[in-house]
């Protein structure tokens, strides 16, 4: 019943992508992540909606638009567990998850004060070094951060 | 060109170290040659460091080199807000190789990866500082004709050294065991613990500095346990005094055992110990110019057969 009442609110599009379960702390830096305020198309953001599994969610639901996965991948630094349902004609014709990439380039800050990308206008660089437990490691300075410290550009 | 800068010590095999030593070698034998007559060697010192300068210096004008460049960053365009890519960019244009000491860490990977020129890190930040590593390991190799199956005693402040870090991560080829001796407050970090395990190199912990713990020691390798470092100064207080090597302490040591230290010392090594002939850190200093002309060289693509 649950899972016909979650096709409904996806079947709202006719084209374009839904990505769901984005825990709602997380929903305003996932909208800058992917550059949504920039776009044109026609988005629905939905906000503290509720969710069995996180309590309170985000959703956003973008029309006309599909993300290469380079795009979406870069989410999985702040949401890992966000689901994304591609929509054609009505219909989910695709279901995705996101991965971490090997690299975050531009991506995130480097917790170190005295790392040069704090103090020269530079791309920040980070290698991942550890994806079951999200830790990556600054191309520069090499020193290395948990998931749970890192801080979006 | 591929860019032959030399970053941090990691990106050597082992037999890139071991032809780096040999070519180091070749310096110690006849340390005065025109190799690098008509290149520019530009020495930028973001940050004072007199002891690293010199070495690098003499280094390049043993080779025959043109040296340029600045000890003091008040005296640069860095003071007037120029950003480090400007300066490198500029310097680029007139010289053949760039040596480099940051305040900063990363700032000569990233120097690396903007200048035309090859790139060598004389510091960066607490970072790396590879010729520093590469000339303790010339010390060790030429002590005890090997880097092989060897004791060797960290003593002193091993959780912000970063002289001792990269030694330990250099000596991962080599199947070395090491004692790290320090006290609580500046114990080796457990990243480089870790490090250990996966690396399968062998350590034991102290936290008593004696003749009986050092007995089977083949390089006592001491550093500076400095003040500002504690946060408890009871604590100062009560280790200061402890981290210190004196000559008696030596009596029982091993006949190879040689003593060094990155320098500046200021009271860890009592000065009674300079006249033993197991301490080696003046000659380990002198080392360090063979070590940065073979890193010269190298970057500049000579090769070990071009000076043989």
């Amino acid at each position: 019943m649950n899972k016909n009442k979650q096709a409904l609110q996806v079947a709202a599009l006719k084209n374009g992508t839904v990505i769901d379960h984005i825990p709602s702390e997380k929903l305003f830096t996932v909208v800058s992540l992917l550059g949504l305020e920039h776009m044109g198309n026609n988005i629905t953001i939905g906000f503290n909606l509720e969710s069995k599994k996180l309590g309170k969610k985000g959703i956003i639901k973008i029309a006309d638009k599909f993300f290469c996965d380079e795009e979406i991948n870069r989410i999985s630094v702040v949401a890992p567990h966000v689901k994304l349902n591609i929509i054609r004609d009505y219909a989910v014709i695709e279901k995705k998850e996101v991965y971490m990439p090997d690299e975050l380039k531009g991506i995130v800050k480097c917790a170190n004060p005295k790392c040069i990308t704090n103090n020269e206008p530079m791309s920040t660089l980070f290698h991942v070094t550890d994806k079951d437990n999200g830790i990556i490691k600054c191309h520069y300075c090499e020193k290395e951060q948990k998931k749970e410290e890192i801080v979006i550009l | 060109m591929e860019n032959k800068s030399l970053v941090t010590i990691a990106e050597y095999s082992k037999e890139k170290i071991l032809y780096m030593l040999e070519m180091a070698k070749q310096f110690e034998k006849n340390p005065n040659r025109k190799i690098l007559e008509g290149k520019v060697v530009a020495t930028l010192f973001f940050e004072p460091s007199t002891r690293t300068r010199l070495s690098f210096e003499t280094a390049a004008n043993r080779l025959g080199a043109r040296v340029i460049g600045f000890s003091d960053p008040k005296a640069t365009s860095s003071s007037k807000g120029e950003t480090l890519k400007d300066t490198i960019m500029m310097v680029s244009n007139y010289a053949d190789v760039i040596v480099m000491r940051h305040h900063l860490e990363g700032a000569a990977r990233y120097a690396s990866e903007v200048a035309p020129v090859p790139i060598v890190n004389a510091g960066d930040g607490a970072n790396q500082h590879p010729s520093q590593t590469m000339l303790d390991l010339y010390s060790i190799y030429k002590t005890q004709g090997t880097l092989e199956n060897l004791n060797i005693y960290l003593v002193g402040d091993l959780k912000y050294g970063r002289t001792v870090h990269s030694l330990l991560m250099a000596m991962r080829h080599f199947n070395p065991v090491f004692h790290f001796i320090a006290p609580e407050e500046l114990k080796m970090p457990e990243e480089y613990k870790i490090y250990c395990k996966h690396n399968h190199i062998n350590y034991i912990e102290h936290t008593d500095f004696t003749e009986e713990i050092i007995a089977d020691a083949d390089i006592l390798y001491m550093t500076r346990v400095q003040r500002e470092r504690f946060t408890d100064m009871m604590e100062y207080e009560r280790v200061k005094n402890i981290y210190i090597l004196k000559n008696k302490m030596l009596e029982q040591t091993r006949p190879n055992l040689r003593i060094l230290h990155p320098l500046p010392r200021v009271n860890e090594i009592a000065y009674d110990v300079d006249d033993n002939p197991k301490a080696y850190y003046f000659q380990q200093a002198l080392n360090g110019v063979y070590a940065r002309q073979a890193i010269l060289c190298d970057v500049l693509g000579i090769a070990l057969q071009d000076i043989m």
